[in-house]
């Protein structure tokens, strides 16, 4: 649905994304993650066909970008960072400009207003002036604006920042509620949203992709371990000592605590589970086992260690 | 299009742009309608008691001519006022990036804001046709001047409008747009003058080109279509550059 291939853009001197490929299947949602400054809202620019690339194609919805750009903008929805809206516009004649724009029909545009106000849980505020409106209801009016036209993709720049925890969970499953009839491609920084809300992800840093797949594939891939916590009560350095002996353990990470208790994270391969010789260990040793339990990768590891690794790598190339 | 034009006309007159404008320059208008009718009231009272004098005094040359003019100046001074915010404040907040990503094409965008401020600055006008009703009321009025000279201040207004409009397209402040539409549209005005310094062909190139020179003919009754193909030059121009400086994020970086 949405085919990117070797995109790149040039501000100037400095190169804001360079070469950038990735693909995202029909009726997906895949989050689009990278840190500040990785080239996430340039690319999503380029998408919505905002401004063109210096190199490099785009497909989104089966045209191109630049050369059939009003036939991608018919089938997208677009949602820019900052939730750019016509403060002095009432919401319901603001979503009732929009719809024409869009060239919704005019028989239908009613009904489609009424349908994106609903589905976003704005109606309440449809006489409102969006300028009084809170940052809330803005982003949620934002979203309505994009749907309006019931596009085929949805590109959303950051639809959660700035929200309470109560309105970010409401926009999320708005989120994950267009699953299957829509493609989403959605940018976040919190990480934690992407594992709740999106089927792919894709990475980028410094203006390339450096990961993209489901996110199980992406922990396999840069997590080839398996995770064990083992807290028992017992001096740590000890504790230390004999978890190295285990055979397997590849490393052992402290944990803090807040009692005297020595705390482990011990990763091994992935294949290999050490929990029986954790308890053997600690009931040979006659430590009091207070916890043991595996523990799972989050994307926030994944994330960071994909990223710190990439500055590494950059650090040591230019050393 | 149609689209943009309805939010456009929607947007001044739902907040208090377009009143404010509007109200403002018929206040002054007014003003200057009554101290000229007045005047002219004066003059021909004056005058009826000195038969020599009558013979040069009409309504089209002592009222309508004078009035225009004025009118001209106001338009000067108010139309960036009208036409500063249309590209420039959707710049600033961003709603451009929006705007431009909606199935619309860069000139339609463009055409839709214009035709929104004519509509607003042919209002203005409109209002305005009370002046010459009360001078027919008393007086025998000349209609073929009389609509010269508003055909004239529609076409000069629309100029106004379209170097605002283009002006606005450069800059994200609002009042820079203000600003420097004013300053461009003044030194339009008054680039005839250095004519008579420079004198020979040049003079007579910048008196073609200054803005005024081209309403005096209208103001006087002559419909002359120099002066029309003058204006509507300018318009096009303007809104030429203005849909490059919109496409120009196309090719630009």
């Amino acid at each position: 649905m949405i085919e990117v291939h070797g995109l790149t853009k040039h501000y100037g001197a400095f190169t804001a994304i360079r070469d950038v490929t990735f693909d995202v299947a029909p009726g997906q949602i895949v989050g689009f993650l990278g840190p500040n400054g990785a080239g996430k809202s340039t690319t999503m620019r380029i998408l919505s066909c905002f401004m063109p690339a210096s190199a490099g194609t785009a497909r989104v919805a089966g045209y191109d970008v630049f050369t059939q750009s009003m036939d991608v903008r018919k089938r997208i929805g677009y949602l820019p960072e900052n939730v750019p809206l016509y403060t002095d516009m009432r919401v319901g004649s603001y979503l009732d400009f929009v719809a024409e724009v869009k060239g919704v029909p005019r028989g239908v545009r009613k009904k489609r207003v009424a349908e994106a106000m609903d589905k976003c849980l704005i109606s309440d505020v449809q006489g409102r002036l969006i300028g009084r409106l809170s940052k809330g209801y803005r982003q949620r009016v934002g979203l309505a604006q994009a749907i309006i036209n019931d596009p085929h993709v949805l590109i959303l720049d950051e639809p959660t920042i700035g929200l309470d925890p109560r309105q970010i969970t409401e926009i999320r499953a708005l989120i994950k509620s267009l699953a299957g009839e829509h493609t989403v491609l959605v940018s976040t920084h919190i990480l934690p949203e992407v594992s709740m809300v999106c089927s792919g992800v894709i990475i980028v840093n410094k203006g390339s992709v450096v990961a993209q797949g489901p996110i199980d594939t992406l922990v396999e891939q840069f997590f080839p371990f398996s995770r064990v916590h083992v807290e028992v009560a017992a001096p740590a350095a000890a504790v230390r000592e004999e978890l190295g002996k285990i055979p397997g353990v590849l490393q052992i990470t402290p944990v803090l605590t807040g009692d005297g208790s020595a705390a482990f994270a011990v990763e091994a391969a992935r294949d290999r589970d050490i929990r029986g010789e954790l308890f053997q260990l600690a009931t040979q040793q006659r430590w009091p086992l207070l916890e043991l339990r595996r523990v799972g990768m989050t994307l926030e590891e994944v994330f960071i260690r994909i990223v710190a690794g990439e500055e590494h790598g950059a650090d040591e190339g230019a050393a | 299009m149609l689209a943009i034009l309805k939010k456009e006309l929607r947007l001044y007159f739902t907040t208090p742009v377009a009143y404010g404008v509007v109200f403002c320059f018929l206040l002054v208008t007014g003003y200057f309608f009554y101290s000229i009718f007045a005047f002219y009231t004066m003059a021909s009272m004056q005058a009826a008691m000195n038969p020599q004098m009558g013979r040069d005094l009409n309504v089209t040359d002592s009222v309508l001519r004078p009035l225009f003019s004025n009118v001209s100046v106001i338009l000067l001074l108010l139309m960036p006022l009208v036409t500063m915010r249309l590209f420039a404040e959707e710049r600033r907040s961003g709603t451009i990036e929006l705007l431009l990503t909606y199935p619309v094409r860069d000139g339609a965008v463009l055409l839709g804001k214009y035709l929104a401020a004519l509509g607003l600055y042919a209002s203005m006008l409109v209002l305005t046709l009370l002046y010459p009703g009360i001078v027919a009321y008393f007086a025998r009025i000349e209609w073929g001047p009389l609509l010269t000279g508003y055909v004239g201040l529609l076409l000069m207004g629309a100029t106004f409008i379209a170097v605002g409009i283009c002006i606005s397209s450069f800059f994200e402040n609002q009042i820079m747009a203000g600003t420097v539409t004013f300053v461009t549209l003044l030194m339009f005005w008054v680039i005839g003058w250095s004519g008579d310094a420079v004198g020979g062909v040049w003079k007579a190139v910048l008196s073609e080109l200054s803005i005024i020179e081209h309403y005096d003919s209208f103001a006087k009754g002559i419909f002359d279509t120099k002066d029309v193909i003058y204006y509507l030059n300018f318009n096009l121009l303007a809104l030429f550059i203005a849909l490059k400086s919109l496409e120009s994020r196309r090719w630009k970086g």
